[in-house]
């Protein structure tokens, strides 16, 4: 028997290149991209002093699908689907970077109705995201029923999103110079209905999960990202938020009628876990509270404007669109030279910055740390 | 010092109670999932499944269709394909699915004026496989020949099952309807 | 020839096949309950479908997947020490069994009564220490390691608060025979030590859920960070001893809790055997409440429980128990 653990490096490409230290008695751990709390999709490889981490290296890629190469051979209509599976959480975010790139290039005004229905959709979106990450989250940390019971409202919002946009998790629901559905009373009343029923459940997740004493232990003080490593690495959202940075693009750089609704960006300074945490359960409260308003404001008139064009061609030139999605700042560039595809298309991704911070955050925790911080920088590896 | 440990400590143990008082609740309360086999979901109003054919309104058997080839050019997965017979020439050309999109605009030009000369589809293929729900082509489509489906139950074993033929598809439903 | 073999052997062994199969239907019963009580809490029904019309609300979901793993092949991993691979399940499994034998499930319901009981059910279970520990080094893979080193700590660390909260028990009765313990409990709850020694029963409380690695403590197979820890390279009737034996451990914890603190097999009314299964049941029961509630603590808080707070108050309790007998 090869007792000698350390030694069993032959892997792969990563594996050979992550070469071991000088140091004898350390272990040499892949976890992922199998491994549960790495949610398929990301491996890391780690070098490990009994429990203790001492070097991470992420490795990418696994579901790298050429999303930017594929907006360069399709006409823009048919790229639509596309943006929603980059983040198959937040779809809708992506899809509004995507068509709104495309109008501020074109110069289409987009009807007010149809800017209210986007604002609706996508915060909607982004609870259903915030309440599966935070399910997530408690399966990484070991409890199992809180991933039961935000699937519960998770269900029930997609079902509202269902009857509008046709899908519950890859939206393709915007179009250039509007949406592709009209919303109705139903969906107005069932929304509502919702958002009163979301609030005594936000107590119940607090009596939980957010009170819990072992919770508290498992991410108070944990993974500490100073605001200027955020900064260094370009993180966003929820991260760069919990590191105590009021920094939301809906707020910094309002796009569409953000800068209409009466909202507050939550942001902690404790730059931990628990920031990060409490960003999303805050995020959430207000996401309800922008939904409320902008039903009660709601315009009439077009959903999608009269001489919306089915297959744009906009002008040669270049764009960029920024919005805020789940997990931080959704970048579109946009570079045109007048033909009926794109020349280029750049996304950024929020979760590769956020992703970028781990190994130097991960040095010298614990394994179970590494799956807290894991867990709570939200990670959809595009 | 030992105080407020010990107090924090109370508070936490605390805080386990109401957790379990929490799920005590969750544990007498009434279940909220659907059993499949016998309920099903029946908020499946808007839901965008596969696409089917919308008949005609003067024929179940007929569909809507024009033949026109928008929905094969728009789709950004290319799997529609379709095939019609033109009655004013002889033989069933085939005008095969995206081989030159230029080709099928010229012909869709030629054929605009002469509305009399409808040409008749003889096939229309959906690979499900392939297709990514965008609803694209019932959007583009000009006369509202395409709907989507609320098909949930969709389940095989091979990848052919799931080429579905919509235009038999819809001559089973007029008769069903019929019947 | 056969009047050559003593009596007390042969009600030993009739009495190993008895308790065998008493593990084996708890088990049956524990993962079904298991799962109904999950399903419960998460407000879906839990297993429903397996089995015909006959056995409603899936009953026979534990047969099947006990079938399941039992049909599986059994697989040794490249590189894996065989004979060490094989041998810890069944380390596993084997003392779990034996420890039943000293259990008084009644007033006359216990196979062999004798003096060192609860010696034995403490000796035994710490052997499965042992058995996990063989595990995750046998198997040649380092999430199994980290496992099994996992669990050696944890199994050491919270032997200690045990012993000391049995200790004051037993200073309180004066013996280590079990039947004697429930015996010298009233019928009424009131009688019940739990009401002498109410720390002693939290911290072997926590103290029974860490040792049969039950979450919060469930470390050594943490899913979320060690993918399933000592028992990762394990499937089929491998996994299925690790599975029983959780089981069956869990099983004995609540036996011992029952008798130490809640009078064993007394209770009004009824007859003994039914008020000793019941106290079982309800420890059972709130063992998988927990689980279905609570976060994983990390290792690091796991051992300061014990070291901080465990081994002080249980040597305080026993102090205090002391200078009361004294008095």
């Amino acid at each position: 028997m090869n007792l000698d653990l350390r030694l069993d490096t032959s892997g792969d490409f990563y594996a050979r290149k992550f070469q071991p230290t000088k140091r004898e008695d350390t272990l040499i751990l892949n976890m992922g991209p199998q491994h549960p709390s790495t949610h398929g999709v990301l491996r890391i490889i780690l070098e490990i002093d009994g429990e203790y981490i001492l070097r991470a290296e992420p490795v990418l890629g696994y579901i790298h699908r050429m999303h930017e190469k594929m907006a360069e051979v399709m006409s823009y209509p048919q790229y639509l689907p596309n943006p929603a599976r980059t983040d198959y959480l937040h779809g809708l975010a992506w899809n509004w970077a995507h068509v709104a790139a495309v109008e501020r290039l074109m110069g289409l005004e987009v009807p007010e109705r149809a800017e209210y229905i986007r604002v609706i959709t996508c915060e909607l979106n982004r609870i259903t995201s915030h309440l599966l990450w935070w399910g997530a989250y408690l399966l990484d940390l070991g409890a199992f029923t809180p991933i039961m019971y935000a699937f519960d409202d998770r269900e029930r919002i997609q079902d509202i999103l269902q009857r509008i946009t046709g899908s519950r998790l890859t939206y393709c629901y915007y179009r250039f110079g509007g949406v592709s559905n009209d919303i109705d009373d139903r969906f107005i009343e069932e929304t509502r209905k919702q958002c009163s029923r979301m609030k005594p459940r936000f107590k119940m997740f607090k009596d939980l999960v957010t009170d819990n004493f072992i919770l508290r232990k498992r991410v108070e003080e944990i993974g500490e990202i100073p605001a200027d490593t955020c900064r260094k690495y370009g993180a966003t959202g929820p991260v760069l938020r919990g590191s105590g940075v009021p920094y939301d693009v809906r707020r910094a750089e309002p796009y569409s009628v953000y800068d209409r609704f009466d909202f507050n960006i939550p942001s902690y300074d404790t730059c931990d876990a628990m920031g990060r945490y409490l960003v999303r359960m805050d995020e959430m409260q207000e996401s309800i509270k922008i939904i409320e308003q902008a039903l009660d404001t709601l315009p009439e008139g077009d959903y999608i404007m009269p001489k919306a064009p089915k297959k744009p061609k906009p002008p040669a030139g270049d764009v960029y669109f920024a919005l805020e999605g789940a997990r931080g700042k959704i970048g579109f560039h946009l570079v045109s030279d007048g033909d009926k595809s794109p020349y280029r298309l750049k996304l950024r991704a929020p979760g590769f910055s956020n992703l970028s911070l781990f190994s130097e955050v991960s040095e010298g925790v614990l394994i179970a740390d590494a799956v807290s911080i894991l867990g709570s920088l939200d990670l959809v590896i595009p | 010092m030992i105080v407020k440990s010990l107090r924090e400590t109370m508070l936490g143990m605390w805080s386990l109670l109401v957790g379990m008082k929490v799920t005590a609740v969750n544990f007498k309360s009434t279940q909220i999932t659907v059993h499949y086999p016998r309920e099903v979901v029946h908020s499946l109003e808007g839901y965008r499944g596969h696409i089917e054919l919308v008949p005609s309104d003067e024929d179940p058997y007929k569909p809507k269709c024009i033949a026109c080839n928008n929905c094969v050019r728009i789709c950004p997965s290319a799997c529609i394909s379709l095939t019609a017979i033109k009655p004013k020439k002889k033989a069933a050309e085939k005008t095969e699915a995206p081989d030159s999109a230029d080709e099928v605009k010229t012909k869709g030009k030629k054929e605009a004026p002469a509305k009399k000369a409808k040409p008749e589809l003889e096939s229309f293929v959906c690979d499900y496989n392939y297709c990514c729900l965008c609803g694209l082509c019932v959007q583009s489509c000009p006369t509202g020949a395409l709907r989507y489906s609320s098909n949930v139950y969709l389940a095989g074993f091979t990848r052919q099952e799931f080429v579905l033929d919509l235009l038999s598809r819809l001559q089973n439903q007029a008769q069903k309807k019929e019947q | 020839m056969i009047e050559a073999i003593p009596t007390q052997f042969i009600i030993i062994f009739v009495g190993l096949l008895a308790v065998m199969a008493f593990v084996g239907l708890n088990a049956i019963v524990l993962v079904y309950l298991e799962r109904k009580v999950a399903g419960f809490i998460h407000r879906r029904p839990g297993p429903y479908e397996v089995g015909p019309p006959c056995f409603p609300h899936g009953i026979l979901q534990p047969f099947a997947d006990g079938l399941k793993l039992v049909g599986k092949q059994l697989f040794t991993p490249r590189g894996a020490d065989s004979i060490l691979f094989w041998l810890a399940p069944m380390i596993s499994i084997a003392p779990a069994i034996v420890c039943f034998i000293v259990i008084p499930f009644g007033p006359h319901l216990q196979i062999v009564n004798t003096n060192v009981g609860l010696v034995l059910i403490l000796a035994f279970t710490g052997i499965n220490v042992l058995a996990l520990c063989l595990a995750g080094w046998a198997s040649q893979n380092k999430y199994g390691l980290i496992g099994a080193a996992r669990d050696i700590s944890q199994g050491v660390a919270y032997e200690i608060p045990l012993l000391l909260v049995v200790l004051s028990v037993v200073f309180m009765t004066g013996t280590f025979n079990l039947f004697d313990i429930a015996d010298g409990q009233g019928a009424w709850p009131w009688q019940w030590y739990i009401f002498y020694q109410p720390l002693a029963f939290i911290i072997f409380f926590i103290c029974a859920l860490a040792e049969t690695n039950r979450n919060p403590f469930d470390l050594p197979e943490a899913e979320s960070e060690l993918t399933a820890g000592f028992h990762t390279e394990y499937s089929g009737m491998g996994f299925a001893c690790f599975f029983l034996a959780e089981y069956a451990y869990m099983v004995v914890a609540s036996c011992i809790i029952a008798i130490l603190f809640l009078g064993g097999f007394q209770g009004p009314v009824l007859p003994g055997g039914w008020w000793f299964l019941a106290k079982v049941y309800v420890l059972l029961l709130i063992m998988i409440w927990i689980r279905w509630t609570f976060p994983r603590v990390r290792f690091d808080q796991l051992l300061n429980i014990c070291w901080k707070w465990l081994i002080p108050l249980a040597v305080l309790n026993l102090l205090i128990t002391l200078a009361v007998i004294a008095i």
